[in-house]
């Protein structure tokens, strides 16, 4: 059943919240939570649909804030309830006009389910600058973004983990678990001596750095970031004391996984829906400290000096890790104030030397 | 080589799921039913959700003049019909590529050697790495032969230079009689050791009966009332509304009791009667299950505490359906039960004098499996007698199938200015049941049976345990004469409903 409400307010949608399910029979369904969609109206649709889809799994009120014309002079309150038609659950559209979309926060607590977690999803690009501050954020236990969907994405998912608060995730983190579970299953069978690894995926990807950074500081060796063509994360080496092991997706879609001294397997890795990784993520409520150990590492690797760009390669340092990253970003710099005549001669080999040392720091310090 | 824990696993990273090793699962009696229906479907399952690993291989023994392409054929099929996750050809093409077929007859040594064979080719081309799985989907009658065949054939011989994994499935029943039973056990023991078998019993997979435990040792407000001072009494039932269907061969001879009461009810009532157990580790709940199990005392007068019938021709769910006795297959004087109830006493502490009716039965009224705590009435009631005439006894019902979830019975004032207190249900519904993200019971126990991990699985001092209870049950009703006869789309023999008279209860309508 479909209510729309125009000019509206909360006691109101409240009021036809419960008569809505009393018309319905009192659907028996306990709702475990409140999902609170900040979006807009141009990215409202898919998001919604994903959360619908998700809550066949976890039965939730979703919220979904879509501000529109904040500038205007005058507050105004639409709502749209929807419920029983799709899955369990309700969902309402709640549009907020004027200097009311700046108060998003007053309309959304009053209608938040009683003593269950809360959950904000960010969708679009609009990443607060910091979750857990941000006033509907801070509702709730869990804040979800999705730094892929930022324009600046490396620069989004830094800042995200610069103001990290438990109950943060980041849906680019949520897109590896099939990578992840896949790399600690090879890893599960015995194996030679982990002393690098390398992380190939298109340009520009946070999946793609967290990956390596995770993999640094889990394994601590130092874990290159290299560049692809993509789609996604194409592959990912462990160099062992015996050989690589190596994981490779050229396609987006199946994954073959090599072994020394083992026949290649392949296996399915296909990149999740928006609705999967919503349901993942509704799966735990508690802090995800993996990921923030993933992404602080990221954070200082990136801000030790390395470029943002996406484009260059780049090195995520193994057990005491920031320090190769370091030590090269300094020997870099010597470079330029030492004059070297290498590095003068011509500008062309002058950048690869400046790519090299990214390589293979020890090289470049010599 | 290391052997030191897996870095990448981290004890607080809780997304990643458990995954199975490489290894090679052999299912024979890939052509029955449960193979189609079940096994098949939750291995794609399995694989589409990312859960089996890249070295994966099938490999399906059957009498069938068969090539891969065949079998690979009958396992598409019964994916697209009854897999629970949407289909991805990815992922079939994958596990396709891991699926072979050998023909045989299961007395032939020649075919076996041909399996060990295949399945050594896998290690080499699919890096299986030697473990092997084998799932014995035949009728019990099959397993000595199938068995010894592999001790034969050296497929079951522990690889040492690999390590591989041997490890056995077989399904219920586990013998039809304590004696059957150990027999079975033996067959099995003498080329598997126990921590190799794994007996499936795939009521313990589903959500709502692990969630028995979480439900009682996870809350506060449940314990304190869990126990005779507050229990009245404790109905578990398994009602189904199909008859035997193709099962004649199968079902008869062996009976409602045999089928179900031995293996899914009592588990349940272990589950639901047992004490907290030190941890959830397999052997801790075991050790509590055993326990348990052991303090189960049947009635001493049976003929007053059970109740067994067979389905008459009649209607059922607006069909009309045949008598148990006129089913294909099933001889005229057959005395096989297809409803079973009876009353056991459990004696501790906790349970004294508080009596667990079982029951179960095919073609009635409706399809439902649940485990209900019927409570005490109040001891004083502060309302008058016309107040409370429609207030029944409160009951908390767990339900495990079809509709998971759990049902709180309570009295409630009707709305209105005049005093009247009536029974009201209040439903919790997960809503796992009915999403993807929920494995099936199969899926979850096939899974364990990759990892190895046991918990989930009754283990022989159990089904011996159970055996010990139904034993007597069956001889006695051996020397009984006839079989009650109950209506297609009822409720079960009147019998049984007198079996609760007796005790001034009733059964929880269906």
């Amino acid at each position: 059943m479909n209510i729309d409400l125009t000019n509206t307010n909360t006691r109101r949608i409240q009021e036809a919240l419960t008569q809505a399910r009393h018309l319905m029979g009192g659907p028996a369904v306990g709702m475990v939570l409140t999902l609170i969609i900040v979006t807009d109206e141009s990215a409202q649709y898919d998001a919604v649909r994903a959360a619908t889809e998700a809550a066949r799994e976890h039965p939730c009120r979703v919220l979904t804030v879509i501000s529109r014309d904040a500038r205007g002079s005058s507050s105004r309150l639409d709502a749209e309830i929807r419920m029983g038609e799709t899955g369990p659950g309700e969902t309402v559209l709640l549009r907020m006009y004027g200097p009311l979309a700046e108060h998003a926060d007053s309309v959304v607590v009053p209608l938040l389910m009683p003593d269950t977690p809360v959950v904000t999803w960010w969708p679009g690009g609009k990443v607060p600058k910091s979750p857990s501050e941000d006033p509907l954020g801070a509702l709730a236990q869990r804040r979800v973004t999705d730094a892929y969907a930022a324009r600046d994405r490396l620069g989004t998912l830094a800042r995200l983990a610069e103001a990290y608060r438990p109950g943060d995730t980041d849906f680019s983190w949520t897109r590896l678990t099939s990578w992840r579970s896949l790399l600690a299953a090879a890893l599960d069978q015995d194996h030679d001596e982990v002393t690098g690894g390398e992380v190939a995926a298109e340009p520009d990807s946070p999946s793609a750095e967290l990956l390596a950074a995770w993999l640094a500081v889990r394994l601590g060796v130092p874990v290159r970031r290299v560049v692809s063509d993509g789609p996604g994360i194409t592959g990912v080496t462990l160099a062992t004391t015996g050989g690589d092991i190596e994981v490779s997706r050229p396609d987006g879609r199946v994954a073959t996984l090599a072994r020394p001294g083992q026949p290649d397997r392949q296996v399915a890795l296909l990149r999740r829906p928006m609705a999967d990784l919503l349901a993942e993520e509704l799966r735990r409520l508690d802090p995800d400290e993996v990921y923030q150990d993933a992404a602080k590492r990221f954070a200082k690797d990136l801000s030790s000096g390395q470029p943002t760009d996406g484009t260059a390669e780049r090195e995520f340092g193994g057990s005491g890790g920031g320090k190769a990253a370091d030590k090269e970003e300094k020997s870099e710099k010597q470079d330029d104030g030492d004059g070297k005549p290498a590095a003068k001669s011509s500008g062309s080999s002058r950048s690869t030397a400046a790519k090299k040392p990214a390589a293979k720091p020890k090289a470049g310090d010599k | 080589m290391t052997t030191t824990p897996n870095p990448l696993r981290d004890p607080r990273d809780k997304r990643l799921p458990r995954v199975a090793g490489p290894s090679v699962l052999v299912l024979f009696g890939v052509t029955g039913d449960l193979s189609r229906k079940k096994l098949l479907p939750a291995i794609y399952d399995l694989a589409n959700r990312g859960l089996l690993p890249p070295g994966f291989a099938l490999v399906g023994f059957a009498r069938r003049d068969w090539d891969h392409q065949d079998f690979r054929q009958i396992a598409y099929d019964s994916v697209k019909e009854h897999a629970r996750t949407p289909f991805r050809e990815d992922v079939w093409t994958h596990l396709a590529e891991g699926m072979h077929f050998v023909p045989g007859e299961f007395d032939d040594a020649g075919a076996f050697e041909a399996l060990a064979m295949a399945v050594k080719e896998l290690d080499a081309s699919r890096g299986t790495g030697g473990n092997y799985a084998f799932y014995l989907s035949i009728p019990p009658k099959f397993f000595p032969q199938v068995v010894e065949q592999l001790q034969t054939s050296g497929l079951a011989d522990r690889d040492n230079h690999t390590g591989g994994f041997r490890r056995v499935v077989i399904e219920k029943p586990f013998g039809h009689d304590l004696v059957s039973a150990k027999e079975l056990n033996d067959t099995v023991h003498r080329v598997f050791p126990e921590e190799s078998i794994f007996r499936i019993d795939h009521y313990l997979g589903k959500e709502t009966v692990q969630n028995i435990l979480a439900l009682r040792f996870a809350n506060t407000m449940f314990e304190p009332i869990w126990n005779r001072g507050f229990v009245d009494h404790v109905q578990i039932t398994m009602a189904e509304d199909i008859g035997i269907g193709g099962r004649a061969g199968y079902y008869d001879g062996i009976g409602a009791a045999r089928d179900v009461i031995q293996n899914h009810l009592l588990q349940l009532l272990a589950l639901t009667a047992m004490e907290e157990p030190t941890s959830f580790s397999a052997e801790a709940v075991r050790a509590e299950k055993a326990k348990i199990l052991s303090s189960v005392r049947v009635p001493d007068d049976l003929s007053l505490a059970t109740a067994h019938g067979q389905y008459a021709a009649g209607w059922q769910g607006g069909v009309k359906v045949k008598g148990y006795l006129e089913e294909e297959g099933i001889p005229q004087d057959s005395r096989t039960e297809t409803y079973a109830a009876i009353k056991l006493e459990i004696d501790n502490r906790r349970w004294a004098g508080v009596p667990f009716y079982l029951r179960t039965g095919k073609r009635l009224s409706r399809r439902v499996s649940e485990v209900a705590l019927v409570f005490q009435q109040a001891p004083h009631l502060p309302f008058s007698h016309t107040d409370t005439e429609e207030l029944g006894q409160n009951a908390l019902v767990m339900r495990v199938q079809p509709d998971e979830g759990i049902t709180v019975r309570f009295g409630s004032k009707v709305p209105g200015t005049s005093m009247e207190i009536r029974d009201v249900n209040m439903d919790f519904a997960y809503g796992e049941s009915f999403t993807e993200s929920s494995p099936e019971a199969y899926e979850r126990l096939l899974l364990d049976v990759l990892i190895g991990d046991p918990p989930l699985f009754p283990r022989q001092e159990e089904v011996e345990l159970s055996w010990k209870i139904l034993d007597p049950i069956e001889e006695h009703w051996a020397t009984q004469g006839k079989v009650d006869q109950y209506k297609s789309g009822g409720y079960g023999p009147a019998s049984a409903d007198e079996l609760m008279a007796r005790d001034g209860r009733a059964w929880r309508r269906l």
